[in-house]
């Protein structure tokens, strides 16, 4: 080992690059001076207790987890199917079906949301929270989709067979044994669709119109330097909400797959 | 049409995702190449064809000027992104035990909004913010450093971060995928640690670069955060200045055509890269 010691040493210092930003946010919440710099005044919490009395943080905390919700949903019963079909069935256009859905991913985010405004105001669609959450499903796709494909790789079809054979019919089928084997994945899908909606900013931006979600409702604090401590601590809040629920939805999609990534 | 055959099921079950996906990526570039071909006069929109808006987005310097920075600023923070990763995919695929382990530490800072990321950054390089408090806190220096914030420099450190799990996840997968009699081999016919390395492990990696530069490069082109909250006035791209037309300046059919231009550049300088690693990729072979 010790022959690695330089390449060792590297991957530490750049694990500190990787955290110690992040890390920041928590670090100063508690900070009792409202300038973000060292050295640190005394440590409070009452940054956190005020967050509660803000009216206009709740409404957008609950926009949030609506959009995130139904995002959710939605992402994942399309992502199901889809993922379904691509490792169970060959068809014609399977690759380019493939790599569509997964386009979402690479897009530029202002070149999604300028264009998808475009597209909902043409169609009649004010912006609003429905326009935030079709935006969301487009974007929370991809994740679903490889998520469901990881969960049916290791499903063995022979279970669904012998189901058929012992005359069950396709529902039945399909809700006793493929839905309770393929459910961790969903459940992984589901809690990852909705963390990708809850931290996503441009898009809920540009279609959000006055109903803001979240991270909107951040970007517009963000710029007075009164409200720096409470941004903080709702950003720290936000932090630890992401982290945990994708702490969880890594363990549900473990349970649903031997692959490694 | 046979409702039973396995290929018909196929299709069934991915069209809906496959239609939402596809609606939701042509309809608005229809609309988009439409919109872009009307001109905005005051509150309401000409709808008479024209190319005016091409006129003048290709002949305004400042478009000119914010499109190729934009793309300057990807290539860097492609670039750098991707060769401060490779050592770290390097390291996790073929010398570290706990993989799944590192794997998992890379990506956990990820799980956390990226607004929040690139505010924390802000923080950190301000004027009165925490590297320059903690510098003079140490004694190190005597009065802030201004080239911190507000520039190129901000921006690119701030996308290096952001990006390096993109980088080092395609990366760490076609490292896995080496067959380690190959380098074994290469070992045997007399090539040294780094003639090895050259030669066999690195020409293999190739897709796995290319993979994660398009990652990287196509969404940074794009990107409107980090510009706007780190990137001051030397900073801007494209991105802000699309986001004015469809807010301040409320000039739809021009920020429309400003879209389709940012495409069409991305789309053109990502295929110039693919085939020329490509083909810089079995060269050194």
């Amino acid at each position: 080992m010790k022959r690695f010691l330089g390449l060792r040493t590297y991957t530490l210092v750049y694990l500190a690059f990787l955290y110690l930003p992040v890390l920041l946010l928590p670090l100063f919440s508690f900070n009792d001076g409202t300038i973000v710099a060292f050295p640190i005044k005394g440590w409070t919490l009452k940054w956190y207790g005020q967050l509660g009395a803000q009216d206009t943080l709740v409404q957008a905390l609950m926009n949030s987890l609506v959009v995130g919700g139904l995002a959710a949903l939605l992402a994942t019963s399309m992502g199901l199917f889809a993922a379904r079909s691509y490792v169970r069935y060959r068809f014609r256009g399977k690759k380019v079906s493939e790599a569509l859905v997964m386009l979402p991913l690479v897009v530029p985010g202002i070149i999604v949301a300028s264009s998808m405004l475009v597209l909902f105001i043409s169609l009649g669609l004010k912006p609003s929270l429905t326009a935030v959450i079709l935006g969301h499903t487009f974007l929370a796709l991809p994740f679903s989709v490889s998520i469901m494909k990881s969960a049916f790789d290791d499903f063995d079809v022979s279970l669904e067979e012998a189901a058929y054979d012992l005359g069950s019919g396709v529902f039945e089928t399909f809700r006793r044994v493929t839905l309770p084997m393929v459910a961790p994945g969903i459940v992984a899908s589901l809690l990852v669709s909705f963390t990708v909606s809850f931290d996503e900013f441009v898009l809920a931006f540009f279609l959000s119109g006055n109903e803001p979600t979240l991270p909107v409702y951040i970007w517009s604090q963000i710029r007075f330097p009164a409200k720096l401590p409470n941004t903080l601590a709702l950003g720290s809040l936000l932090l630890l909400a992401s982290v945990l629920l994708l702490v969880v939805a890594e363990f549900f999609r473990r349970r649903s797959t031997k692959s490694l990534v | 049409m046979n409702l039973h055959s396995e290929a018909s099921k196929g299709i069934m079950l991915s069209a809906p995702a496959t239609l939402y996906v596809g609606f939701l990526v042509a309809a608005p570039l229809v609309i988009l190449v439409v919109y872009s071909m009307w001109t905005q006069t005051y509150v309401s929109i000409e709808k008479t064809p024209t190319l005016a808006n091409y006129r003048e987005a290709f002949f305004d310097p400042l478009v000119r000027h914010l499109m190729i920075r934009s793309i300057l600023i990807a290539a860097v923070v492609t670039i750098a992104t991707v060769a401060l990763a490779y050592p770290i995919a390097y390291f996790i695929a073929l010398k570290a035990r706990r993989k799944t382990l590192w794997l998992l530490l890379i990506t956990i800072p990820f799980w956390s909004s990226y607004l929040l990321r690139v505010f924390a950054w802000k923080l950190i390089l301000g004027f009165n913010g925490v590297l320059n408090s903690a510098l003079m806190a140490l004694g190190l220096i005597d009065t802030p450093l201004t080239f911190l914030l507000y520039n190129e420099f901000a921006v690119v450190l701030t996308l290096a971060h952001a990006w390096a799990p993109f980088a080092i996840l395609p990366i760490f997968v076609s490292l896995q995928k080496i067959d380690p009699s190959l380098l074994e081999a290469a070992t045997d016919l007399g090539n040294s640690a780094f003639e090895s390395f050259l030669r066999v492990t690195l020409p293999l990696t190739v897709p796995g670069i290319i993979a994660a530069s398009l990652i990287i490069f196509i969404p940074t082109v794009g990107d409107y955060v980090t510009p706007s909250l780190v990137g001051g006035s030397d900073g801007k791209m494209i991105a802000n200045l699309i986001q004015v037309q469809f807010g301040a300046a409320n000039n739809w059919p021009l920020g429309a055509t400003m879209s389709l231009l940012a495409m069409l550049s991305v789309g053109f300088v990502a295929l110039v890269f693919v085939i020329s690693a490509t083909g810089l990729g079995r060269r050194i072979r």
